[in-house]
């Protein structure tokens, strides 16, 4: 402020060194009007000068210098001095206050703005992705767990608003990857994983997601309906001091959900900004054991418990077997199954019995169950259940690799696990890897159970696939670092398998079934919609609604993939979105037994083997051909000229005789002589070979 | 999995019988209801592995495909067959035996723990019991709330009992629900 005022009242009071001041003020005047930063500094650098030109030159006159520069300070003192001074008119000075107040008023906003540039430059700089370096430094050091924490929260406000919030020169990529890191390093993921979901949601759902992984699920139990009720089940556990509320249904999440469902995730995202989705979503948050469910058939049989004095799992209920406890997502596969009595059913992966415990009591006991396993220290777990809860309608089968030996009883193991890779798919050179060949073992196993159990003779399939388990990470956290894109491509090998061989066992025909429903504890789309969009090609099935009113609808085009449309109809389960552990559910009905699939795309693979082996055939056949032509001739006149020489060598007797035969033909058959040496004596004189090219050359 | 011979079809009716008395004709006669058929026919005995299962004629049926020495479970397993070769009930029978069973024991909801962890039954645990229990009989043991939760053998008979000093046992232990869990391993 003050240089300013010093300037012009210098400008007037003292005219002394015009010629050092003058120009300098022009400029400055003119700059402060066009672009007033830049007068500011070249105001205060010449002030500095002036003063120290005022301390030397203007020496004699001290006390007006003083008393201006006094002034200068106070506006009202100024306005005295300069009016004490008289020397100028009244226009003339409220002009100079005007024109003061203006500088002034226009001083301060710009200060006003730099104080805010410089606000701004500074938050921007907290948003900043951390350089190489400093990268590099954090390395050296123990993470920093609250630092990563803001880091991770700044960059996903960032990315949900990125054209506002994002540093000039970083992509969307850096942040992301900087993301990923974090969360790698935070939550301790593996770096597959974290790609993997971050190629499947949005940065903040995302932080949704993985934010419920790190949170129990509510632990829930389902009445045994074959040995009590509900009702009678939840008095005498509340007696036992148990706390606990029916898993019922919450009306108002299954409506903002069917929305949600119905517009995906895109509207989601905008409408969560509503207050009711704001709603509805901290209830889901707030209230952890409240579960977003569920039709009628789990209402009737669903307990949450909430705490418990005595051990949930081994009060005499539970010995006596009038309850199971279950996650809720493992009601679903069974709801969408929807078995009915006097059927035939098979659960294709029993153990430890939850599932197929639900579907004999939904079954009331009747009808047969196969319940298959193949891991033998878990079939006893799925005995001791099936015993406890009163099963009595199952036969219990374990088949393994070791099996699939005895149904192929021509073959020897290492042919069959050939056999196996044969159906299968770039398997042949990691047959050496053990894990492989276990699967290939049970593969080849799984496409004997239907023969086992009957081809095309069963109602309804449940194969509640082996998976990775990346849906129930909060169950078990080592899912996290533990898988890696092999394991899920292993996986997905192994359920396209299975489904085949679980299509192939149902019958098509069945009055009242010819269900085949799958289900994972997955989220990858390769272990869910890849698998069912393989069995929708392979066999002559399609995709039903699943029965359940709620969950999103599966992936119809996931980055370049893109699957059938109708594959919507599945199920996923999220535990951010459902609290229930990550879930796929399909339902498929099997059209006819025919494998409409299978031929076109089988055939079509052997007619571009045989057409390619054809092209191979034709090409050297061609060549052969070719070769044969030209050889053919040489052949004739070889088998002339061996002919001759047989006789030649039996003729051994007569020499003389012979060698003039020989020196007949030598002259008569002179080009196939050549022939015959260039193809057998290759040792040759050189001079003989040249005589013989000339003679060659001469002949042509 | 076959049929049982005469030697083991009576060492598994003996068994039973104690413990069902003229039940066991039902036990035998009464229709299924498991099974796919329209008319599953009735229960039949199987040994398999040395268990004794007890299972539809329907199940059986549909079970000869599976391939011995991977069938592990039919219907019910209601015992098995020991080293000694001596015929035991496990506590898988307890449905079956809960059902048709002539001697009953009911017991106090404190004492309720004691015979799950496997203890004997005692008098002091004893609310109620059926009377015209003979020293022997097999007895099926329950809650109050008539929740089944184990078996075993009467120590005394009925009109002992009521003699018997507290801490006189009542029943032997054999086989209770707390194996599941104890020994789920073993089953």
């Amino acid at each position: 402020m003050a240089p300013v005022r010093k300037k012009t009242s210098k400008l007037r009071k003292s005219p002394k060194n015009p010629s050092k001041i003058q120009p300098k003020n022009n400029s400055t005047s003119e700059s402060e009007e066009n672009s007033p930063p830049p007068a500011e500094q070249f105001e205060l650098g010449d002030h500095n000068s002036d003063s120290a030109s005022e301390l030397s030159s203007d020496g004699d006159d001290p006390l007006t210098d003083d008393f201006l520069q006094g002034s200068d300070d106070d506006e009202e003192k100024a306005s005295e001095g300069a009016s004490g001074s008289g020397s100028d008119s009244d226009d003339d000075n409220i002009e100079k206050k005007s024109i003061a107040i203006d500088e002034e008023k226009a001083r301060e906003e710009e200060d006003a703005e730099a104080e805010m540039q410089l606000n701004i430059n500074q938050e921007s700089d907290e948003f900043r992705l951390p350089t190489k370096e400093e990268l590099g430094e954090e390395a050296l050091r123990p993470p920093d767990l609250s630092n990563l924490q803001r880091r991770i929260k700044e960059i996903v406000r960032a990315l949900s608003n990125f054209k506002a919030l994002r540093h000039d020169g970083s992509t969307r990529k850096d942040y992301v990857d900087q993301l990923k890191k974090d969360i790698c390093m935070y939550y301790g993921y593996n770096e597959f994983l974290i790609g993997a979901l971050v190629e499947m949601f949005p940065v903040v759902e995302l932080m949704e997601l993985i934010e419920a992984f790190e949170k129990p699920r509510p632990i829930c139990l389902r009445t045994n309906t074959l040995k009590t009720r509900r009702r009678d089940l939840a008095d005498v556990l509340i007696n036992r001091g148990v706390n606990l509320d029916p898993l019922s249904k919450w009306s108002k999440v299954k409506a903002e959900d069917s929305v949600l469902v119905g517009r995906g995730m895109v509207y989601r995202k905008r409408v969560s900004r509503t207050l009711k989705t704001e709603e509805f979503y901290s209830t889901m948050q707030c209230n952890s054991a409240t579960i977003a469910i569920f039709s009628r058939s789990a209402t009737l049989v669903g307990l949450v418990v909430y705490d418990s004095q005595v051990p949930i799992g081994a009060t005499p209920e539970y010995m006596a077997g009038f309850y199971m406890l279950q996650s809720a997502s493992s009601f679903l596969p069974v709801m969408a199954l929807a078995p009915q009595e006097k059927e035939r059913v098979v659960d294709m992966a029993a153990a430890p019995g939850g599932k197929t415990t639900y579907i004999a009591a939904l079954m009331k006991n009747t009808g047969i169950i196969f319940a298959n396993e193949m891991k033998v220290p878990r079939l006893k777990s799925l005995t001791a259940n099936l015993h406890r809860l009163g099963v009595s309608n199952t036969v219990v089968c374990n088949y393994d690799g070791k099996e699939s030996d005895q149904l192929l009883p021509n073959v020897s193991p290492k042919e069959n696990s050939v056999l196996a890779d044969s159906r299968t798919i770039n398997l042949s050179e990691k047959l050496s890897d053990p894990v492989f060949k276990l699967n290939i073992h049970y593969a080849a196993f799984h496409s004997q159970l239907p023969k086992v159990l009957g081809v095309n003779a069963i109602d309804r399939v449940l194969l509640d696939a082996p998976c990775s388990g990346t849906g129930v990470i909060s169950k078990d956290e080592s899912v996290k670092t533990s898988k890696s894109l092999e394991d899920i491509q292993k996986c997905a090998h192994l359920q396209k398998e299975l489904i085949l061989a679980a299509i192939d066992m149902v019958d098509a025909n069945s009055k009242s079934g010819g269900y085949i429903v799958y289900s994972t504890c997955s989220i990858m789309v390769a272990e869910n919609e890849a698998v069912i969009d393989y069995a929708l090609k392979r066999r002559d099935v399609k995709l039903v609604p699943c029965g359940l009113d709620f969950g999103r609808p599966g992936f119809t085009k996931f980055r370049e993939q893109r699957f059938h449309p109708s594959l919507e109809k599945t199920r996923r389960f999220y535990p951010h979105v459902h609290n229930m552990d990550g879930f796929f559910v399909a339902k498929l009905k099997k059209m006819s037994s025919s494998k409409p699939g299978v031929k076109p795309s089988e055939t079509a693979e052997k007619e571009e083997e045989t057409t390619t082996f054809v092209k191979e055939k034709e090409i050297k056949g061609g060549v052969k051909e070719n070769g044969n032509v030209s050889s053919e001739s040489e052949f004739k006149k070889k088998k002339r000229k061996f002919s001759s020489k047989p006789s030649n060598g039996l003729k051994e007797n007569g020499k003389e005789s012979s060698e003039s035969e020989h020196k007949k033909r030598k002259k008569r058959q002179f080009p196939s002589k050549e022939e015959i040496s260039n193809a057998s004596i290759f040792f040759s004189l050189g001079a003989a070979i040249s005589t013989l090219r000339r003679r060659h050359e001469s002949i042509l | 999995m076959r049929p049982l011979d005469e030697k083991e079809t009576s060492a598994v009716f003996e068994k039973l019988f104690k413990f069902v008395g003229n039940n066991l004709k039902n036990v035998v006669e009464n229709p299924s209801h498991e099974g796919p058929d329209a008319n599953p026919g009735r229960y039949c005995f199987r040994l398999h592995k040395n268990k004794i299962f007890y299972a539809s004629e329907s199940l059986v049926k549909r079970a000869t495909n599976v391939a011995r020495p991977s069938l592990v479970s039919l219907g019910t397993c209601i015992g098995k067959y020991t080293h000694g070769g001596s015929f035991h009930l496990t506590v898988q029978a307890l449905n079956l035996l809960a059902a048709y069973a002539k001697h009953k024991v009911w017991l106090k909801p404190q004492s309720e723990m004691s015979f799950l962890y496997g203890n004997h039954v005692l008098k002091s645990a004893v609310d109620r019991l059926t009377e015209n229990i003979a020293p022997g009989d097999g007895v099926v043991v329950f809650s109050i709330s008539d929740v089944p939760l184990g078996f075993g053998v009467a120590a005394k008979s009925t009109q002992d009992c009521r003699k018997l000093d507290p801490n006189g046992i009542v029943v032997l232990h054999q086989a209770d629900v707390g194996e599941y869990l104890r020994m789920e391993d073993e089953l």
